[in-house]
């Protein structure tokens, strides 16, 4: 059986026919809609890597069945940039170090803006640690992960201060 | 992952009659039940999606006083609302100190109440296991069993009930509400769960078809928010599950304990309550010997079922800081780690 589902990915419309009830919004992703830069790393919700924002809000799109999104807005690393300049997160990761091998960091940077968006953790680095400790990175890039996402939060604070100023 | 029946109903009595057939399980977000179905574990033939069901994802005052904590809500939701954080600060507490922010975005309340155990052996399919396939025998008796339970186990299952959540649910009270082939029911969140016996794969009293709809905090709950805290040793400081952990909620007057409620995660196969202790410190003051008496009752039907002799001091210590803490008073905001016995700004002693 078919089921005919629609999401916005990226800001654009995309209609769906999936033949397979099993497909994870992450495979979705991947292999139907060749937006590769979500990760797959551990496929059961433990690593992170595979992290986007579902109307909004961070979660593991390896957990996620993409039948039961129909609707969704979703948003992933390629939707972030606006043409060639980089989110402030992204620049962050940049200026401070935050990966070596990249293959977390797509992941990573969508839990830090995420993260920011839900506004819970201020400045404190110990507060952002335990927010983003539910993305793993084995090169052990944490400590510019950590700088990167204090760095960005402010420069996102102090843009929409300057907006609305 | 095998193949299922793909089905979305649009009201709870369609959802109801769609999950009473054998093999079918409700799908909510799934993060406890795709990563089962990934690894063989849970073999449903048909998933019933209750995601898209109106008006299970509301948190209402009730006229009594109570709560009412719709089952669709998200962790996250939950533990973020100020009202709720400011109410029933103790669960805020247990809600944050689980999984990681993405997880906590995506599961559901009635999820997290449902979630499966996770002994490594049940996870195994090549293990036996009396819980996944009853009959099979527990390769977990004479395996790595250092985490398993302290309290109501039986020579079939010693596995233990993951949820932090649950810990100062049960402690508060909190009842369940379900919708079932015969109308609406209630069971009290400590009736919810079944201890192993010789049938530990019965995890639950629900029934075929049965879906939990709402969640409820009685008026009682409210009053102890100024003295309530949880508190989880894992074995990393973030996204773990629970070696052991505790929830206490006090109520004090004039330097005595008017009302208290106790409980324990991580060392059964349901949230424990420790009614006995409850009892021990009926009107007494809230002193160092008080909470060591208490942690004793709490522990004394305890006994390892591996190499877990640990956990049962391991529970009685954590019991005690937890005392401590929530007699205290509840911090203004949630500690930077939540529930974390080192927590930099708790001010307690590392050593009960």
């Amino acid at each position: 059986m078919n089921f005919s589902i629609g999401l916005t990915v990226n800001g654009v419309r995309r209609d769906v026919e999936l033949d397979d009830p099993r497909v994870t919004l992450l495979d979705l992703l991947r292999e139907r809609l060749d937006l590769t830069g979500t990760k797959k790393g551990c496929d059961r919700g433990q690593c992170g890597a595979c992290t986007v924002l579902v109307d909004g809000r961070r979660v593991n799109s390896c957990l996620a069945l993409a039948v039961s999104h129909d609707g969704a807005n979703v948003l992933t690393i390629e939707g972030v940039s606006r043409g060639d300049q980089l989110h402030p997160v992204q620049a962050a990761f940049i200026a401070h170090d935050g990966f070596q091998c990249g293959f977390c960091t797509p992941g990573q940077i969508m839990s830090a803006i995420g993260l920011i968006q839900e506004a819970q953790t201020g400045d404190d680095p110990e507060r952002i640690r335990e927010a983003m400790s539910g993305n793993l990175c084995r090169c052990g890039a944490y400590a510019g992960i950590t700088e990167a996402v204090v760095e960005a939060r402010q420069s996102l604070a102090d843009s929409n201060q300057r907006r609305s100023a | 992952m095998n193949n299922f029946e793909y089905v979305r109903p649009a009201t709870i009595s369609d959802a109801v009659a769609a999950a009473t057939r054998t093999g079918a399980a409700y799908l909510a977000s799934g993060t406890n039940l795709l990563d089962l179905m990934k690894g063989g574990i849970a073999r449903p033939s048909r998933l019933v999606d209750i995601m898209h069901l109106p008006g299970l994802d509301r948190v209402e005052r009730l006229p009594d006083g109570g709560l009412r904590i719709g089952t669709l809500v998200r962790n996250a939701d939950l533990a973020h609302d100020p009202d709720f954080a400011t109410y029933y600060p103790a669960i805020a507490e247990a809600l944050l100190s689980g999984a990681s922010a993405q997880l906590r975005n995506a599961a559901t309340v009635g999820g997290n109440l449902l979630q499966r155990t996770r002994c490594g052996y049940f996870y195994d399919v090549a293990s036996a296991c009396n819980k996944r396939s009853p009959g099979s025998g527990c390769d977990a008796r004479d395996g790595e069993n250092r985490l398993h339970a302290v309290l109501g186990w039986s020579e079939a299952c010693m596995a233990t009930h993951p949820s932090d959540f649950c810990v100062p649910l049960v402690a508060l009270d909190a009842i369940v509400e379900i919708e079932g082939r015969n109308g609406r029911r209630e069971v009290a969140l400590e009736s919810l769960h079944r201890l192993p016996g010789d049938t530990p794969e019965q995890e639950n009293v629900l029934e075929p078809g049965d879906l939990i709809v709402a969640l409820r905090l009685p008026a009682e709950a409210r009053a102890f928010a100024p003295h309530a805290r949880y508190l989880k040793v894992r074995e990393r400081t973030s996204y773990a599950f629970a070696v052991v952990s505790a929830a206490a909620a006090l109520r004090i007057e004039q330097g005595r304990i008017k009302d208290v409620r106790l409980a324990l995660g991580g060392v059964a196969a349901k949230p424990w309550r420790a009614r006995a202790a409850e009892e021990s410190l009926a009107d007494a003051e809230p002193t160092a010997d008080a909470f060591r008496r208490a942690a004793q009752v709490a522990l004394a039907d305890a006994k390892p079922s591996g190499d877990n002799l640990f956990k049962i001091e391991l529970a009685r210590r954590i019991l005690i800081r937890t005392l401590t803490l929530a007699a205290a008073g509840t911090p203004d905001r949630i500690p930077a780690l939540p529930a974390s016995p080192f927590s930099s700004v708790s001010g307690a002693l590392h050593v009960a």
